[in-house]
Formats: structure tokens, C-alpha cells, sequence
């Protein structure tokens, strides 16, 4: 599998990451070396095998539905970039 | 005193021989004066050490310490620690306090250890070099020209040099146990769910698991035993009643029955690996175990599967770092997509986003059945594979890693090249089994690795194993020069 510079830009939007003008070509080959590698996969015939979600394939624990955290919303928003009256300022999105 | 091991330690202090606040000031001016050439800190914490040390000196005089109360250690910098800098090797946390203690953190402070500071490590714990470092590379104390693995390669070489007794890693696919093959020192990555993930910045939710990294098996022992443990913080904490690791550290071994992988010692092994490691063996056979051959036919499945699976939680996993909430933002972001985009951008290095970019197209439309879940149904054979071989045997051994220590940018620019240095250790994270390394004879005078790898909930029997071999072997105690 093969990834050219119309991919990177796709994939970089995809997961909301700015690359580099400069470094795309460069990651092309990288991700392109990488897929080559993890191609190996498709030797092997997996038609019946399960696949794994849990290395141990324990079920999710549940608990009870009652409030465990003491609030905290001083110190964490101590930590934040940007705050203003308690709330995460970002750019305007409603005109 | 920085050679003595945390049980030596232990009784000095509690015979009054010196105290925390002595053994605490020795390691930091050791820090001072040596920590220049290797750069294993990233932050180095005098007065939360020097307060927990004072604090622990009072416990040792009421009578109410155990055996790591008064230890100076180093946390790797993936571990969050309430009021201290938890960067994670990234310019992404280059600012984040955390307002937290990490599981493992909070109960290694309540069995009273000094803290010295936070290692550093891999960006996210991604690479095998410590050299994706946003505070730069670790140098290996064996040889500064070399590196000294990763992802915890500030905690290897910092307990290899001696700037603190032990450090906690963290093992994704071969984080503890490569880089303690390269410095050569003992470390232990539990099964999965042993330790709590709980405050441990997550890089692969399925695989990320958090051990110790010593001088020797004895002293893994009393580490994990404070580690270790259920935790309900954590969803995927296992439920398994916790033995006394160092209750059987010396029961004979006789009869134990190990299995060499012949995938383990082909092709792309370096020979003096080999040798080192055959001799480590035959100690064995001398201890009266039984060595047998072994096969694990899905080994050169494990690189391949691993670089699905862990870029694929990869990219779930930090999609939380956006510029709001914590962590680093762009300056003047245009709208809110330029504030995701170019913080992200900006504060994550050239490895995380290979990553990231590697885990968003497997898991995007019309790749997920070709990669993931295909990925997902061969570590099921993985898995199967050490299934059949531990109804034969009841440790697998084999080389840590390929080769010795190589060179300070050998193979940065070669992503590829870089991933199969873990080609021995990633088989047992995708599995979810425990695995050590000790170090054997050394080549050429660079330290080399045994691996150990265990059943589920094995670890008493694999430090039982490693400190056999410590008590008739003398590898574990070899220092690298001028330290």
C-alpha cells in the first residue's frame, strides 16, 4: 500500500493535526514503509479466528451508579490555557 | 551507598546507620554532578524529595516503615504526580501540573519512597531510543555514544548509573524490558492488569502496562509489591489476589521446566547476543531445569500486528490532547478547527504523528476489517501460541533484543528499522503476559538481556527465576564505569 500527498493531507485533516508543507512528502514514505511492513498480515488466513478484545477476555466491570469524584473544578481549570467565569474559552463558532 | 540494593538500605536506616534525609542529599548531588552527560531527568524535585525524606525518617524513628520507606526513586515522567511537571516527553505537557497522583504513585508515596524526580522517556512512549524526547536523548552510561533504549530510557539509565535505587517503566511493547536489556538492569513489565493504569498517561489501552526497573530481581520484587494491586479507578484492573513477590524468590528450581522459541534465536540475532544469552541458560541446567525447544509459529506476526493495534489506540487516545482543556495551544487560533490543528500540530513531535496518522487510517472508512480487525484476529493466534507452549513449559527465555546498545542516531531516520528492535518483546504485551529482562554477560562490554516471560499472574515465579540466576551469577552487578 502505497500513500501519496493527497492521503497525508486527507489523513492529517481526519485527525485535526497541521503537518509541515515540507515534511508530507517524507511522512508519504514513512506511513507507505510502515503499511508495507504491517502487510505481512495479509498472508495469513484469519477466516474463523475470533479476534481479541481483551488480552485476559474479562467482561467491563460495572459499578454502581452513585457520584464517587469530589469536585475539582478549580484545580483543573487552574491547568487550562484559557478560561474565563469557569468556562474553556475557544475560538467563536456561531457567527 | 549508591551500590547497595533496597533491602541493604532498609536495614541501614531503620539501624540508624544514616538517614533518609543523608542517602536522599547523596543521590541528589549525584544527580548534580552526573546527570549532565546523560540527561535521564527531565525534572528533578530536591524539596519533594528532601520533605518525603524527612517524612520518612520520622515513620522509621516511630517504628511504622516497610521496606521501601526512605528509598530514593525516580518516576517516569508517563506517571502523574499531583503539583509536579508531567510532561510526558512532549511539548504537548511541557506545562501540565498535573492536579493528581497516578495509582502507582500515590501507593509507592504511602509506602513512604522519596521521589528525586521524573524520568525521561520517549515522547508518549513512543520509540525504542529515547530519542523522540521533546527534552532530547538519554545517553547510555555504558557508552554515551550509544542509546539506551526505550520507551523508559531515562529510567534504565538512571538506575544503571545510579542516580537513584529504582525507577518505575511502563511497557507497551517492550518499553521496560529493551531498555533494561541495554543498560543492563532488571525489569519486569506485570500481565496485563496487574498494575493500575490509573494516572498513567495512556499511549495503547490494551497493551500500556506499568513495572518496576531495578538493580535485581529482589529489589523488583519489593517494588511491585507496592505497585501492584486491584484498582477500581481502573476499568481494566485485574481482580486477582496479590501474592508476596519475594516469598519464593529462592525456591529451588529443579525441575522447572524451560521453553526456547528456536523463532528466538534465528536469523537477525546478533551472535554475541546468542552466546550471552546460552550461557545465562546453561546456568540453568545447572540449577537442574529442563530445557527444551519450543516453537511460537505467529513470532514475525507480532511487529506487524503491534503496528496496527498500538497506533490504532494511539490515535483514540490522543485525540484528547485539542488545546482546550490542558496542555498546549497555538497562539491566535483562527477558528476553532486552526486551534485543534495547529495545537496538535505544534505540540506533538514527528513520531507521535507518524502514529496518529498510521492509527487514523486504519480505523478510517473502509480500512477497519483489512487493519484492525484483522490485526485484532492474528493476536488471537499470538495469544493461542503461548497458550500451547505454557501446557509444555513454565518459562519461556530468549534475548531481549536482537542486538547491544547501537548508536545515538543510527536509526532515527528509519521508522522500520527502528520498530524490529523490539521484535523479541512485543509478542507478550499483545498477549497481555508478564515478561522480565536481566542482564547476562556482556558484549563487548555493552550490557545484554535475558528475557524471562511468564503465565498469567506468573511474576512471583519469574522473579523467583531471576534472582536464581542473580544469586549464582555476578552480571547483575557490573556498573558502568565512572559511575
Amino acid at each position: 500500500m502505497s500513500l501519496d500527498r493527497s492521503d497525508i493531507e486527507k489523513i492529517a485533516h481526519l485527525a485535526r493535526m497541521a503537518v509541515d508543507e515540507d515534511r508530507i512528502e517524507g511522512y508519504a514514505t514513512d506511513l507507505s514503509n510502515i503499511l508495507g511492513l504491517v502487510a505481512q498480515m495479509d498472508d495469513v488466513e484469519t477466516g474463523d479466528v475470533t479476534p481479541m478484545a481483551h488480552p485476559l477476555h474479562m467482561a467491563q466491570r460495572l459499578r454502581v451508579d452513585e457520584v464517587s469524584e469530589v469536585d475539582r473544578r478549580e484545580a483543573f481549570q487552574a491547568i487550562a490555557p484559557k478560561v474565563e467565569n469557569d468556562l474553556y474559552l475557544v475560538p467563536k463558532v456561531i457567527e | 551507598m549508591h551500590n547497595k540494593t533496597i533491602a541493604e538500605l532498609g536495614a541501614g536506616l531503620r539501624a540508624g546507620e544514616f538517614s533518609s534525609v543523608e542517602l536522599t542529599r547523596h543521590f541528589l548531588e549525584r544527580i548534580d554532578s552526573l546527570d549532565g552527560g546523560l540527561n535521564c531527568y527531565i525534572t528533578v524535585t530536591p524539596d519533594v524529595a528532601l520533605q518525603a525524606a524527612e517524612a520518612a525518617d520520622q515513620r522509621i524513628g516511630a517504628g511504622d516503615s516497610g521496606p521501601l520507606t526512605g528509598i530514593p526513586i525516580a518516576q517516569k515522567d508517563i506517571f502523574c504526580t499531583q503539583g509536579v511537571k508531567t510532561s510526558c516527553g512532549s511539548r504537548m505537557l511541557d506545562s501540565f501540573i498535573s492536579p493528581y497522583d497516578a495509582t502507582v504513585v500515590e501507593r509507592l508515596n504511602a509506602a513512604g519512597v522519596v521521589m528525586l524526580g521524573k524520568a525521561n522517556m520517549d515522547e508518549f512512549a513512543m520509540g525504542s531510543s529515547n530519542e523522540t524526547s521533546f527534552y532530547g536523548p538519554v545517553r547510555n552510561p555504558w557508552d554515551r555514544e550509544c542509546v539506551p533504549g526505550g520507551s523508559s530510557g531515562g529510567s534504565a539509565a538512571l538506575v544503571a548509573a545510579r542516580l537513584a535505587v529504582a525507577a518505575t517503566g511502563t511497557d507497551t511493547g517492550g518499553s521496560i524490558r529493551q531498555p533494561a536489556a541495554l543498560c543492563g538492569i532488571t525489569g519486569l513489565k506485570p500481565t496485563y492488569g496487574r498494575v493500575s493504569r490509573y494516572g498513567m498517561i495512556a499511549f495503547a489501552s490494551s497493551l500500556d502496562q506499568g513495572g518496576p526497573m531495578t538493580r535485581s530481581a529482589e529489589d523488583a520484587a519489593l517494588m511491585l509489591q507496592a505497585m501492584a494491586g486491584f484498582d477500581a479507578k481502573d476499568s481494566t484492573s485485574a481482580e486477582e489476589p496479590l501474592p508476596d513477590f519475594s516469598a519464593g524468590l529462592n525456591d529451588s528450581l529443579q525441575g522447572l521446566r524451560i521453553g526456547l522459541p528456536k523463532e528466538y534465536f534465528g536469523e537477525g540475532l546478533d551472535a554475541g547476543v546468542a552466546v550471552s544469552v546460552e550461557a545465562a541458560i546453561d546456568e540453568y541446567r545447572k540449577m537442574g531445569a529442563d530445557v527444551v525447544e519450543i516453537s511460537l509459529p505467529n513470532t514475525h506476526l507480532a511487529v506487524p500486528t503491534y503496528y496496527v493495534v498500538a497506533p490504532a489506540e494511539c490515535s483514540s487516545n490522543l485525540s484528547r490532547f485539542d488545546g482546550v482543556r490542558y496542555g498546549y495551544r497555538c497562539e491566535d487560533p483562527r477558528d476553532l478547527e486552526d486551534l485543534y490543528k495547529r495545537s496538535r500540530g505544534e505540540g506533538f513531535g514527528e513520531e507521535v504523528k507518524r502514529r496518529i496518522m498510521i492509527g487514523t487510517y486504519a480505523l478510517s472508512a473502509g480500512y477497519y476489517d483489512a487493519y484492525y480487525l484483522k490485526a485484532q484476529k492474528i493476536r488471537h493466534l499470538i495469544s493461542d501460541d503461548f497458550k500451547s507452549a505454557f501446557e509444555q513449559v513454565d518459562v519461556i527465555m530468549g534475548p531481549s533484543t536482537p542486538s547491544t546498545a547501537f548508536g545515538l542516531g543510527e536509526k532515527a531516520d528509519d521508522p522500520v528499522t527502528m520498530y524490529l528492535n523490539d521484535i523479541y518483546t512485543i509478542a507478550a504485551n499483545l498477549a497481555g503476559l508478564p515478561g522480565m529482562s536481566v542482564p547476562v554477560g556482556p558484549v563487548e562490554g555493552m550490557p545484554v538481556g535475558l528475557q524471562i516471560i511468564g503465565n498469567y499472574f506468573a511474576e512471583a515465579k519469574l522473579l523467583n527465576v531471576a534472582h536464581r540466576l542473580q544469586q549464582a551469577t555476578d552480571w547483575h552487578k557490573l556498573a558502568p564505569e565512572g559511575y
